[in-house]
């Protein structure tokens, strides 16, 4: 059977969830006819997410109805080289989106900057610590591009999203009641935040008493009602607890659909493909441009879709397996550390308080949202306090409130209660509303051990080999969660709970596939300063194939004490600029090498 | 207004004020929950798909354990609990559909690795059960749904701990199995089979599927006033 061949376009868009849409409606608009290839299938607020069939936890938050079906495609996983890799077989650790919107539809819409320093933190650590503060084996690096060239793109995509919140430095000015320790933004936030839930209040109380300084989570849930830059619609979130997991019925929480669809759709300049599974981005015989992509359809006929330009912008893990399979750039490799596609995997660690609090005290964990409704201090984060102390670089925020109360996976009892049988029972009925959460959402750095490769064993339903990922916890990690940790139980003491639980990773403890954390993987075709050691230059353009961009949590040398998405947009928005304004008029590398 | 008058111009209060009735386990309530009927729907008991008559009552008398009936709510079976399993058990789940299940199986994979057994939920009910029973048979002889409560808790306590061992399957990794399934049917929504009456949303004071705290979002710490509704009833 032969390779169907379509009509040659412009820009082919590989995978279309937050990154693919951003791209699609940049380059559309710049005047180019576009394809997307999306592998799931074509999804919608209506129908798909309604009200209520939403409101279903065991359909999408237990079994995933919104995720990527691992029986057709998983990675594998081990904790060190020399072990034999076995798959992921079952969601846990984190949860790979699928169908038109990606990730974006069943994220929880935690809308971030990256501190200032986080975009050169290799060189902020070693100004402000000396070179041998780090351990010889971290490989974290500077991104390249700074903070004051991103902030434009970064408060563009909050435009985009209606993101809620409380500015905390204007124009260096800081501001009452937001983030004291953010960078700069010029403006405020779209809309203003949300209500606290009760867990907030309590939380915010508590840190102020301490003298720190609470404020409202940044959510992509909108407050108010919206019209975003596209003209794009969206509606007040009314907190309804089937967030993170769902899709939202309300048009609140940003996402393809809801933020660029309603305008990217109609442009005739514009196709949408589903159902297209991208297998290989194809090169010519030089090797030094690619000539489009080749993908299966639904019938499972091989297309070749020719491009002038290639987006990858699927999620993380397939940015770095698509890189692999199709043999951009040089694979990275342990031994010698050199070589890039693969290259710097990091995770991010968690840690968990639960308060249980006694029956006068109603918490009503089922009013929440993904972002909304939650209080952050960001005391202990990035660069914001002198580490020297301390023994470790990166940090984490914590955050006190509740995303749902949904029985099957939120119901939590007090340490000790047996996990069935009567008491069970009774603890569940006891502890449900009155139960509040305190969190850490902590950076990982990134190892010289730690990377992504294709596995040698297994393969997905297209018979090419599964991504393989080694990774597990190193002692800077287990200091920082230690240090966050204590910081946060400072709070929860000062919340008073008449009990509390906590689940802290402790030295030696093995990262776990089984425990959710969160789905903030980075790293593998890292942008950076050099071809030595990155994949991408500054504007996310791969060194050695000049007409392939490549979009996402890929693209970070290194992990954040932060959620990506707000990075991610503002970095694709930052890429596609230079696309327009750079690229186009003059196609090849925007930075020599 | 008050600050305890509720806005009346919400859907879900204008349709469900009337109906509404404080969920036990709000505040210091001590209300006892109606008891949901133990039948399915038309009345007969229901007949198990997958099942066989075995099988089904090995289900039935552990599930009984693992969330037994007591003052504070329903128990797995008057909630519907191994109706909502053997239903389960022909979805695409049951079948293993949505996990990865190609070989190599590496079954002694270290644990922090996840499930790496061959079995599909179905086939690990089918396989666990059996190996239970040869394991009860060689141990006093009678069957696992004959033995009396302290038994049968017992033996459900050693597979939880890893400490009893069957031939052919890892008790632990069974047991997993049938307490995650177990919850599932008593929380989700009654559609799946179990959960019937809603009787163990009443319990904890779950809203179900009203999914709208516009009302609510002024008011932190102040008692939720409305039951739940199912997917069916919203």
């Amino acid at each position: 059977m032969g390779t169907i061949r379509m009509k040659p376009v412009d820009a082919v868009i590989v995978g279309f969830g937050w990154t693919g849409a951003i791209m699609g409606a940049e380059l559309t608009e710049a005047g180019l006819d576009v394809v997307a290839l999306e592998r799931g299938g074509y999804r919608d607020t209506s129908p798909d997410f309604s009200y209520p069939q939403i409101a279903d936890e065991l359909a999408y938050a237990v079994r995933g109805k919104l995720f990527q079906p691992l029986a057709r495609e998983t990675l594998t996983v081990r904790h060190a080289m020399g072990d034999t890799a076995v798959p992921y077989r079952q969601y846990g650790s984190f949860l790979l989106g699928n169908n038109v919107g990606g990730a974006g539809v069943h994220w929880n819409g935690q809308h971030y900057r990256p501190s200032p320093e986080d975009l050169a933190f290799r060189s902020r650590i070693e100004q402000r610590y000396g070179k041998h503060f780090m351990p010889e084996d971290m490989t974290i690096q500077d991104y390249g591009v700074d903070y004051d060239e991103l902030e434009p793109f970064l408060d563009h995509f909050e435009r985009v999203c209606g993101t809620s919140g409380q500015a905390g430095n204007i124009n260096g000015r800081i501001v009452e009641g937001g983030n004291p320790y953010e960078g700069f933004r010029t403006r405020d936030y779209p809309t203003p935040p949300n209500p606290n839930t009760y867990g907030a209040e309590l939380f915010t109380k508590a840190a102020r008493d301490l003298g720190l300084h609470p404020f409202p989570q940044p959510s992509a849930n909108a407050s108010q009602p919206y019209t975003n830059p596209y003209g794009a619609r969206m509606g007040p979130c009314n907190l309804c607890g089937y967030c993170e997991r769902f899709g939202c019925f309300m048009y609140s929480k940003a996402s393809p659909q809801v933020s660029i669809m309603p305008v990217l759709m109609r442009r005739p300049n514009f196709t949408l493909r589903t159902e297209s599974h991208v297998v290989r981005v194809e090169l010519d015989s030089t090797g030094k441009r690619a000539t489009g992509v080749t993908y299966i359809d639904a019938q499972g006929r091989e297309v070749f879709q020719p491009a002038e330009l290639v987006i990858v912008s699927a999620f993380q893990f397939h940015n770095v397996r698509l890189m692999l399979l199709s043999g951009i750039g040089t694979p990275y490799d342990p031994r010698t550390g050199k070589g890039v596609i693969g290259k710097n995997y990091a995770y991010q660690m968690m840690s968990h308080i639960t308060l249980f609090y006694d029956k006068d005290q109603a918490i009503n964990p089922f009013i929440g949202a993904g972002a909304a409704g939650s209080a952050i201090v960001d005391e202990y984060n990035s660069d914001h306090f002198d580490h020297g102390p301390h023994g470790f670089v990166g940090g984490a925020y914590i955050i006190g409130g509740q995303t749902g109360g949904r029985p099957i996976q939120q119901l939590s009892v007090p340490p000790g209660t047996p996990a069935w049988g009567a008491q069970w029972k009774r603890a569940a009925r006891e502890s449900y509303l009155h139960t509040a959460h305190v969190s850490t959402h902590g950076s990982v750095m990134s190892y010289r051990n730690r990377y992504l490769d294709l596995d040698p064993n297994y393969k997905d339903a297209y018979g090419l080999p599964l991504l393989r990922m080694t990774f597990d916890w190193h002692d800077n990690e287990y200091r920082m969660t230690r240090f966050l940790t204590d910081r946060a139980l400072d709070i929860v003491r000062q919340m008073k709970p008449r009990q509390h639980s906590v689940l802290v990773r402790q030295p030696g403890d093995h990262y776990d596939v089984r425990q959710y954390q969160t789905t903030h993987t980075t790293g593998g075709v890292i942008m950076g300063t050099d071809p030595a050691s990155s994949a991408l230059n500054r504007y996310q353009q791969s060194w050695d194939v000049h007409n392939v961009f490549v979009t996402g949590a890929s693209a970070f040398p290194q992990n954040l004490g932060y959620n990506p998405t707000g990075l991610i947009g503002g970095l694709t928005y930052w890429a596609a600029k230079a696309i327009r304004d750079v690229y186009l008029k003059a196609p090849g590398p925007m930075v020599q090498a | 207004m008050s600050n305890d008058d509720v806005s009346a111009s919400r859907r879900s209060f204008l349709t469900f004020a009337l109906a509404a009735v404080p969920a036990a386990g709000l505040l210091g309530a001590g209300t006892m929950v109606p008891a949901a009927r133990a039948l399915a729907a038309g009345g007969k008991p229901y007949e198990p798909h997958y099942f066989t008559p075995d099988e089904w009552a090995f289900v039935k008398a552990a599930t009984d354990r693992l969330i037994p009936p007591s003052e504070d709510g329903p128990g797995a079976l008057e909630a519907g609990v191994p109706e909502f399993i053997d239903r389960q058990m022909d979805d695409a789940y049951g079948h293993g559909g949505y996990w990865y299940m190609h070989g190599p199986f590496v079954p002694d994979a270290p644990a922090t690795l996840g499930y790496q057994l061959r079995f599909t939920p179905r086939e690990l009910y089918r396989s666990g059960i059996a190996a239970l029973d040869r394991w009860c048979r060689s141990h006093g002889g009678k069957p696992f749904h004959e033995r009396d409560a302290d038994a049968r808790d017992a033996i459900l306590a050693r597979m939880e701990d890893g400490s009893l061992a069957l031939d052919g399957v890892p008790a632990k990794a069974f047991f997993t199995q049938l307490l995650d399934n177990a919850k599932e049917g008593y929380f989700a929504d009654p559609m799946y089979g179990g959960n019937r009456g809603m009787g163990s949303w009443k319990m904890i004071g779950f809203p179900g599927a009203r999914a709208d705290f516009e009302d609510w979002l002024d008011r932190p710490g102040a008692v939720y006033p409305l039951g739940p509704v199912s997917i069916k009833e919203a």
